[in-house]
Formats: structure tokens, C-alpha cells, sequence
């Protein structure tokens, strides 16, 4: 008894073992190893039941995996074989699944670079920046050094504290002198970022004092191209703006501190002169937190620091200090931007995984009875939903495959959406974790809705769909499913159709926004001159001179002239208004102060309203003239004659000699302040360096390529020291100014774009796939004598009330999209009647288009054949 | 079934489980258990085909067209118990005489270089 209790067991856990088989495998073969087993176990005895059970064990392990995988490589050729028997439908199923893997791929790595993913340094997370800022007026300023090393002594929060200011210099050594973006920083910078040279040594205190020897550290790409990568560089001397500095390390390619084009780093090395003027700001701080510090602690106690130095100095009352992560710089529009992006690129995703998914059920309708067959044959449920989940994954695994290839290929445009501005690469690069999701996504929606729905209805029918024709039947549910598929799809093409509709009115809003000048046929470039030997204008204007006559002298050339910086590249270099009748009002009023040689008006195509340009008589020791801008006028003086009057501006008495229209300094986006023009001649020795004209203007009429070459020549000419950099079009200052809003618009636009077809195959699809499951009834419908009109109205309806529930949802969803959108619309009302308008339009369009084509299709239907049940 | 020379090459070299299989089966058709007795008695004991690896090949081996079920019926040792039977085919009979042919240009070249016993 107790020998047969013992046997039953047995069996059963033996029987528990075969689970391990997939169960067809078991259905088939099941019954006869159970009785293998059984005899095996009936003829062995005491040691030899634990062999057999020790065998039995082995056995099931290693032949299980061998039959799962035989049946997985079945399941693999089948799907082949079908898939390549349908290319049409295998297509499209890759080509939906690989879009909506592309744009989230793409657009979520872009986000995870900019907003998430660790700087690097040490700690990253630890590291903030401080800023001033004005107590009323807010905002975010750099800061004066006198500020900043009151800041490091007086506060307790922070573990380091470090400051540097972006410099470009030239780069004079072996070869052509150079024009390159730089960093002077304290000696303690890298040791507080955590970053260590990849040759050669950190900067010293020593290198960090005043009239200390120039010492420079090189990036790793300015020392791969212009020292060839020789590790011999360290010890090199160069000459930096004229001034010789010993090279002492390379930083590691990764090291993008501030940004990524910075190419040189070297010391501050601060006089007692660079703290005087407590008001004079240029230096960025960088710090780190001490270990249990938050934030906002910290920006409390640099609050109350900001206080007390405002009761030492009575020029400090207006500025605090804020307190910011390293991202804080990342402006508002393109974080707006990136939610945007974001926000499209999951809308795609979701109406491409709604067609797959209408696609594939579609299929599997069409697939019924030969899925009701292999079922009722045997193999059983199991196989059958192997089949489907394998056939599912292939396709989504290739669309994944497709989708990585279109967001690697798409990545480096997208990285463009953000300015440039971050201590980081400047383009994303794949993010596995992302892609990972996004796969992840794919496959459920292939399984959810390609498999689940599917199986269920197959278990469910499929005695019936083998008894009779398989028309129709089961098909409501899935309908209904297919319908809200579809208005997910509506709604997701409405929300992208407003949101590139509000975004292409921005754009073209500001394009057309006069921009002041003429950029055709302009050409600009830039020669900064070292300070030291140019400290002296009449240096620098025998230079401007020198290049200004032989430029003139090229064929073609119209206009040249010398001037501080570009509108819109430069977008700061203000200075108060002060008037002798109202001393009281001086730190009201601000203008842009630019140094200009004469025709430069002329060369830019800035219309002179009145009065006169700037001579080459205005010289060092006349009286101060300016040209100002009409805003100027309007704004001082309105009204008035403005010619002749005197203004005090920039440290000067200056006599009013001419107007010009006004220039969008601060780019298209922005109204600009007034901008006063000063002659070239007219800066004093050794001040108002930061003005000194750089950027050479030249119109022309002849193509600006043949230029830039004479160009270079004259200036190597007059200071073969003296690097040309920057050369492009003026066009281009224009249309960078306009490239992140073109780009946005082409971005956004193309997700829409593709949105909508997908949104209009849907609604095609699905009401094709309800003429055909209603085709009897049509028939019947027309057999009775009903009109094609009315079966034109019942499927045109039927499509417009699916619309219809998508274009309100989608419409609601729209105002909230648009409203969120506000920081980038340049002052396009996010309810904008003409883009809703315009959306809702297009979106009736798409409706009357996908259901145009089933519809008459519907009409054309021939009742005698279907009602004879063919 | 006239099996084409190419098709029948594509099956070899044959797993050992399979031409045992097809072996056993070349005097009379034979339930599971019962290829795994005659494999066991063909090879003096030395090869005990395991249930799984048994069922697996025969899974395949149907799949391929070596192997046909014929009917169920009660195994003759067995009184009552059913059992599935299986047959050769005519392409598993060829398959198994490519495999002994090319088991035996083996033997015949590790003959010439002196590995195998009998004449060089």
C-alpha cells in the first residue's frame, strides 16, 4: 500500500517535471514518458530508483531547452516564410515600428543629454554656480572679482569656490596664428571639477599669482591638430595674444569646461587692480558644496553674505547672489523646446504602435480560419501563441533595429536644438537605456495588441469560424478597440498639427521682423588685436587703415568697414545715458555703445536719416562725436532736432552728428535698446578695451569666395602675427539667429507630418475593415433598394464621428500643448484661431480622405454574390 | 519516395540517436519504449537512450519525413497500454544507408593510415 502511495507520488512529481516541455510537446509525448517512467521505476529497486530519478532529472533539463529551442527555430522559419510571402504588410509593420522607435529614441536621448545625464566631473551634482543678481529686477549676471573672492572668504557652505572668465585669444607659435576660445580660471579649478590633465600637471598656486609666467593647459583636440599629437608639447612656448606662456598639460577630450570649444585654459592670475572696481563683472564662479549642504541652504547663507557686503559697500545694494545647479544656464526655451520634442516624439510613438497594432489585428482577422485550423489540429493554444508572439517580436525587433538606425542619422540635428552653452559634448550620442525602453514599448504593443486580442478571439470562435464562412462574426469588440485606436491617433495628429502650426506662425512672425540691415552680399570677419601691442589707438587705427584701403581697393567691393562686434552676436555691451539737463535720470536710460570706422552704415545698409556718418575727420583729438540710432531720438529727445545736441556717454561729452535706423542688436526675439555709433579714432588709450573695433564688414558685389583669400592676404600683409577668424556671409549671423526655430519648425513639422498620414492610413484601414465585416449587411442594404448615396453617408459618417471624437479631444489637449509651449512662441498667442483653425481643417481633410476610398468602395459593392453567401 | 541524392547529403551527418533510431526500426515498426529497449539490446547495454533525447529525435526525425506514426495499439508486452508505433520511411532507410556509406569512406580512411583495425 504504502509502496503504491510511494509509486503515485512519484509519478506525479514526475509528471510535474515534464512541465518543463513546451506543451505540445508534452501533449504529444507526454503520455508515453509518463509510462517509460513508470516501467523503468517499476524495475528498479533501493539505489537504483535515485539513479533513475538522478537520470530522469538530467534528461528533462537538458533535452527541455533543445525542444524549446527547436520549436523557437520552427516558429522563426515560419515567420519568415510568412512574413516574406507578405512584404507589403512586413513593411509596414517595420517601417511604423521603426518610426516610433526612432523619434523617441532620438528625441528622449537629446533630453536625457541635456537635462539628466551626469556632467563631467566629480560629483557633478554637488557643483553649482553663483550669480549676481538684482534684488528687485532679478535676472542673472556674472560677476566683478572683487565680488567673488569676498563670496569665497566670508562663506561657510562650500567645500571649494572657484572662478574663470571665457577669453579668446591668439594663438601664436609654429604655423598660421590662430583665433581660439579660452578659459582663465583659478589654480584651484580643476582640483574642485575633479578632472585631472591627461598629460603634464594642474595649474600650481604659483602659476596662479600676479606677473607670474604665463602657463596654458591645451585640450586634447587643439593639441592632436596643432601640435600633432606629440607629448614632446609639454614645455612648448607659445605666444597668446602677444604673450608668451609655457604649455604644461593636456585635459582629456571629455573635459568641456565651460563648453565644448574651449581649447586652452590658463590662470587668472589677478592684481590688486582687478578688485577695485567692485561693479566691474566678467568672471563666472563655480562651486562645490560641502557634504550635507542643500542648495537652498546655501543660497540663504550667500543671501545674508550678499546683505552684509551691501552695508560695507554702498554700491552693492541692488545685488544678491543666486545660487544655481550647472544646468540653471540651460535657457527656458530650450527646456521648453526639449518637452516639446519629447512630448511630439511620444504622440508619434503612439500612433505608429496604433497602426501596428489596427495592422496586426487586421491580419490576424484575415488569418482566422488558417489560425482556427492549426489550433483545432493539434499543437494546441501554446503553439499557436508561440507563433504569433514570435512573429510579433521579429517585427518589432526589426522596426527597433530601422528605429536606431533613423535616431542615430537623426541625433546630431536633433543635438542642435540646444545651444551650445553646456559644459558638455555638444552632440548626444545614443542612449542605450533609452533605446532600451523604447524597444521595450514596441514589443509590448506588439504583444498586446498583436497577440493577446488575437488568441483570446481565436480560442473563443474558432469551432464557429470553421463551421461557417467566417464573415463578420466577433468582430464588434475589436472594432470598438480599433475605434478608440483611432481616435488616439486623431487626437495625437490635432495636438502636433496646433503645436507646428503655433511654432511655424512664430517663425514666420519673425522672419518677417526687420532686422535693421542688409546681410546679401556682405561678407563679415573677425581680426581681434593682442591687447598689449594695440593698447594704443593709434596703433590699432594705422592697422584699420592699412586693411580698410586695400580691402576698398579689391574688385567688386563697395563698402568696408571696422566695427566693435556683429548685431545679434554680440547681444550685450550697454552703457547709461546721461543728460546735462537731467543729471537726476542717469541710470535710466542705456544704449549699446559700438565703435565704428567710417561706412559702416554704408557697408551694413543701415539707412542714414539725418545728419552725417562718421569721418575720418572725428579724429583722437576733436571733439567726441556719435551717431545714434532713431530710437535714440525717439526716446531722449522726441520730437526735437536731435543734431548737435550732447549727451554724456561712456565717460565722454559726445556731440549728436547724425541718426540711422535702428538695428535688432539683441537678435530677432527681442526688442533692442537704443544704439549709439562712436568713431573709431575716438577710444581712449588703454579703456573701453572690451570695445575696440574687431569685425571687418565688407559688401561687395562679386561672390564673397574670391574675397576671403585677398582678405587674408592684406591682413597677413599688415600684421603677419595677426590671426583672420570667422569669416561667413551676414546672412549667416541672421539665419544662426533663426536656425533653432527653423530647426524646431522642421522637426516638429516632419512629426506631424508623420503623425497625420499614419492617422489617416488608420482611419482608413479601420473603415475599410468595417466595409468589408459589413458587407452582407450593406448588400442587403442595397438588395432592399437603399440608395448609394445613403451607404456613402452611413461609412462617411462613421469616419467623421471617429474624427470628430479625436478633433475635440485633440483640440483640448491642444490648448494645454500650446499654453505650455508659450516661452518659445515669440508672442504668437498659444490660442491662436488661425493655427486651431487651420489644424482642425486639416485634421477634417485627413478624415474625409481616409474614409473617401472605403466608402466608395462601400457603394460599389455587388449585393448578389454576398448575399448568396460567396 | 524516390529522395534526391542532394536532400538525402542534407541530413548527414546523422546524430547518433537518430541512426539508432532509424536502426532499430529497419526489421519492424516499434513503439518509444520499445526503441529504447532494441537500441539498448543492439548495443549491449552501452546505449541507453534517454526519454527525452528519445522523443526529442522522433519529434524531428517525423518532422523531417524519416520517421511515419502508424496506428495506435496495445503493445504486445504491455496487455492494455496503448502506444504510438513508428516506421521508416523510404527517405529515412536512404538516409541511413548515406550514413553508413559515409561511416565506412571514414573507417576505409583510417584504415590506410593504420587507426583502424583489419587490412590497409
Amino acid at each position: 500500500m504504502a509502496a503504491a502511495d510511494a509509486r503515485a507520488r512519484g509519478e506525479r512529481l514526475h509528471g510535474a517535471l515534464l512541465r518543463l516541455y513546451p506543451a505540445s510537446f508534452r501533449l504529444e509525448y507526454g503520455a508515453e514518458m509518463r509510462a517509460d517512467f513508470a516501467k523503468r521505476r517499476r524495475r528498479s529497486g533501493g539505489i537504483g530508483v535515485v539513479a533513475l530519478w538522478l537520470d530522469t532529472l538530467i534528461d528533462v533539463l537538458h533535452n527541455a531547452v533543445r525542444v524549446h529551442f527547436d520549436v523557437l527555430r520552427q516558429d522563426l522559419r515560419f515567420t519568415f516564410r510568412t512574413l516574406a510571402r507578405a512584404p507589403g504588410f512586413t513593411a509596414t509593420a517595420v517601417l511604423l515600428a521603426g518610426l516610433g522607435v526612432a523619434a523617441t529614441t532620438a528625441s528622449f536621448s537629446v533630453a536625457d543629454h541635456v537635462l539628466l545625464r551626469p556632467l563631467p566631473f566629480r560629483d557633478s551634482d554637488r557643483l553649482v554656480k553663483l550669480w549676481e543678481s538684482d534684488v528687485e529686477q532679478g535676472g542673472r549676471n556674472v560677476v566683478s572679482p572683487a565680488h567673488f573672492r569676498d563670496w569665497k572668504r566670508l562663506s561657510h557652505s562650500f567645500a571649494g569656490m572657484e572662478d574663470f572668465h571665457t577669453q579668446s585669444v591668439n594663438l601664436v607659435g609654429d604655423g598660421e596664428p590662430q583665433r581660439l576660445d579660452g578659459a582663465a580660471m583659478g589654480a584651484g579649478m580643476l582640483p574642485l571639477l575633479g578632472r585631472d590633465p591627461l598629460l603634464g600637471r594642474r595649474f600650481t598656486a604659483d602659476d596662479d599669482r600676479h606677473g607670474a609666467p604665463g602657463t596654458v593647459i591645451v585640450s586634447e583636440s587643439l593639441w592632436r591638430s596643432r601640435f600633432a599629437g606629440d607629448r614632446a608639447v609639454l614645455g612648448r612656448k607659445v605666444l597668446l595674444d602677444d604673450e608668451p606662456y609655457e604649455v604644461i598639460g593636456v585635459m582629456p577630450a571629455d573635459f568641456t569646461f565651460p563648453n565644448a570649444h574651449t581649447d586652452l585654459w590658463t590662470t587668472n592670475r589677478f592684481g590688486n587692480d582687478s578688485f577695485e572696481e567692485r561693479s566691474d563683472t566678467y568672471t563666472e564662479v563655480v562651486a562645490r558644496l560641502r557634504p550635507g549642504i542643500t542648495r537652498e541652504e546655501a543660497q540663504a547663507e550667500m543671501r545674508g553674505i550678499t546683505a552684509q557686503l551691501a552695508k560695507s559697500f554702498a554700491d552693492d545694494e541692488s545685488i544678491t547672489a543666486l545660487v544655481l545647479d550647472l544646468r540653471g544656464e540651460i535657457p527656458r526655451q530650450s527646456r521648453v523646446l526639449l518637452f516639446a520634442l519629447c512630448g511630439a516624439a511620444l504622440c508619434m510613438l503612439l500612433t505608429a504602435c496604433t497602426n501596428l497594432a489596427s495592422l496586426l489585428m487586421s491580419r490576424a482577422m484575415a488569418r482566422r480560419r488558417e489560425l482556427a485550423v492549426r489550433t483545432a489540429l493539434g499543437g494546441g493554444r501554446e503553439r499557436l501563441l508561440r507563433q504569433l508572439l514570435t512573429e510579433s517580436l521579429v517585427l518589432a525587433g526589426a522596426g527597433g533595429v530601422l528605429g536606431v538606425v533613423a535616431a542615430a542619422v537623426a541625433l546630431p540635428m536633433l543635438s542642435r536644438l540646444v545651444p551650445p552653452v553646456l559644459p558638455f559634448p555638444a552632440a548626444a550620442t545614443l542612449n542605450l537605456r533609452v533605446l532600451a525602453a523604447t524597444a521595450l514599448i514596441t514589443a509590448i504593443t506588439g504583444v498586446a495588441f498583436g497577440v493577446v486580442p488575437v488568441a483570446r478571439a481565436c480560442m473563443r470562435v474558432n469551432a464557429a469560424d470553421l463551421r461557417e464562412g467566417a464573415r463578420g462574426g466577433a468582430g464588434e469588440r475589436r472594432e470598438r478597440l480599433r475605434a478608440a485606436l483611432v481616435v488616439a491617433e486623431v487626437t495625437a495628429t490635432v495636438v502636433l498639427l496646433v503645436c507646428s502650426g503655433l511654432l511655424l506662425r512664430a517663425l514666420m512672425l519673425l522672419q518677417d521682423t526687420p532686422v535693421g540691415f542688409r546681410s546679401e552680399g556682405v561678407l563679415a570677419m573677425r581680426t581681434d588685436l593682442p591687447l598689449p601691442r594695440y593698447g594704443k589707438t593709434a596703433e590699432r587705427v594705422r592697422f584699420y587703415r592699412s586693411v580698410l584701403e586695400d580691402v576698398r581697393a579689391q574688385p567688386g567691393v563697395t563698402d568696408v568697414a571696422f566695427v566693435t562686434d556683429l548685431p545679434m552676436v554680440r547681444k550685450g555691451g550697454m552703457w547709461a545715458i546721461a543728460l546735462d539737463e537731467r543729471p537726476d535720470r542717469e541710470q535710466e536710460n542705456y544704449a549699446y555703445l559700438r565703435y565704428v570706422t567710417p561706412g559702416y552704415f554704408g557697408s551694413m545698409g543701415i539707412p542714414l536719416r539725418r545728419g552725417r556718418d562718421v569721418a575720418e575727420s572725428d579724429g583722437a583729438e576733436a571733439q567726441p562725436v556719435a551717431v545714434v540710432s532713431q530710437s535714440f531720438v525717439d526716446l531722449i529727445w522726441p520730437g526735437a532736432d536731435p543734431l548737435n545736441r550732447t549727451f554724456r556717454f561712456a565717460n565722454q561729452q559726445r556731440r549728436v552728428i547724425g541718426v540711422v535706423g535702428d538695428v535688432r542688436v539683441r537678435g530677432l526675439e527681442q526688442e533692442s535698446p537704443p544704439q549709439v555709433y562712436l568713431s573709431y579714432q575716438q577710444v581712449p588709450d588703454d579703456n573701453i578695451i572690451g570695445y575696440i573695433p574687431r569685425q571687418l564688414v565688407i559688401r561687395s558685389r562679386l561672390p564673397a569666395a574670391s574675397l576671403v583669400a585677398a582678405v587674408r592676404g592684406i591682413v597677413g600683409r599688415v600684421d603677419p602675427r595677426q590671426p583672420v577668424s570667422g569669416v561667413r556671409p551676414l546672412a549667416d549671423v541672421v539665419s544662426t539667429e533663426m536656425a533653432p526655430r527653423t530647426l524646431q519648425a522642421r522637426v516638429l513639422g516632419l512629426f506631424t507630418l508623420v503623425a497625420f498620414l499614419l492617422a489617416g492610413i488608420g482611419l482608413h484601414g479601420l473603415l475599410a475593415f468595417t466595409v468589408s465585416a459589413r458587407a452582407p449587411e450593406i448588400g442587403l442594404r442595397l438588395a432592399l433598394g437603399a440608395e448609394r448615396r445613403e451607404i456613402l453617408r452611413l461609412v462617411l459618417g462613421r469616419g467623421a464621428a471617429l474624427a470628430a471624437g479625436g478633433i475635440v479631444l485633440g483640440a483640448v489637449l491642444a490648448f494645454a500643448a500650446g499654453n505650455a509651449l508659450r516661452a518659445v512662441l515669440a508672442g504668437v498667442s498659444p490660442y491662436d484661431p488661425v493655427t486651431f483653425g487651420g489644424a482642425l481643417g486639416l485634421a477634417a481633410v485627413m478624415t474625409l480622405a481616409g474614409s473617401l476610398l472605403p466608402a466608395l468602395r462601400a457603394t460599389r459593392l455587388d449585393p448578389l454574390p454576398i448575399l448568396r453567401g460567396e | 519516395m524516390a529522395a534526391d541524392p542532394a536532400s538525402i547529403d542534407s541530413f548527414l551527418p546523422l546524430p547518433t540517436a537518430a541512426f539508432h533510431i532509424l536502426l532499430s526500426l529497419a526489421d519492424s515498426d516499434r513503439h518509444g519504449y520499445g526503441i529504447i529497449q532494441e537500441v539498448e539490446a543492439r548495443t549491449d547495454g552501452e546505449l541507453r537512450l534517454s526519454a527525452g533525447t528519445l522523443y526529442r529525435s522522433i519529434q524531428r526525425m517525423l518532422e523531417q519525413g524519416l520517421l511515419v506514426e502508424v496506428d495506435e495499439r496495445p503493445a504486445p508486452e504491455e496487455d492494455d497500454e496503448r502506444r504510438r508505433y513508428y516506421r521508416i520511411t523510404a527517405l529515412g532507410g536512404a538516409v541511413a544507408r548515406a550514413e553508413v556509406q559515409r561511416l565506412a569512406k571514414l573507417v576505409k580512411m583510417a584504415r590506410a593510415v593504420g587507426f583502424a583495425p583489419g587490412r590497409a
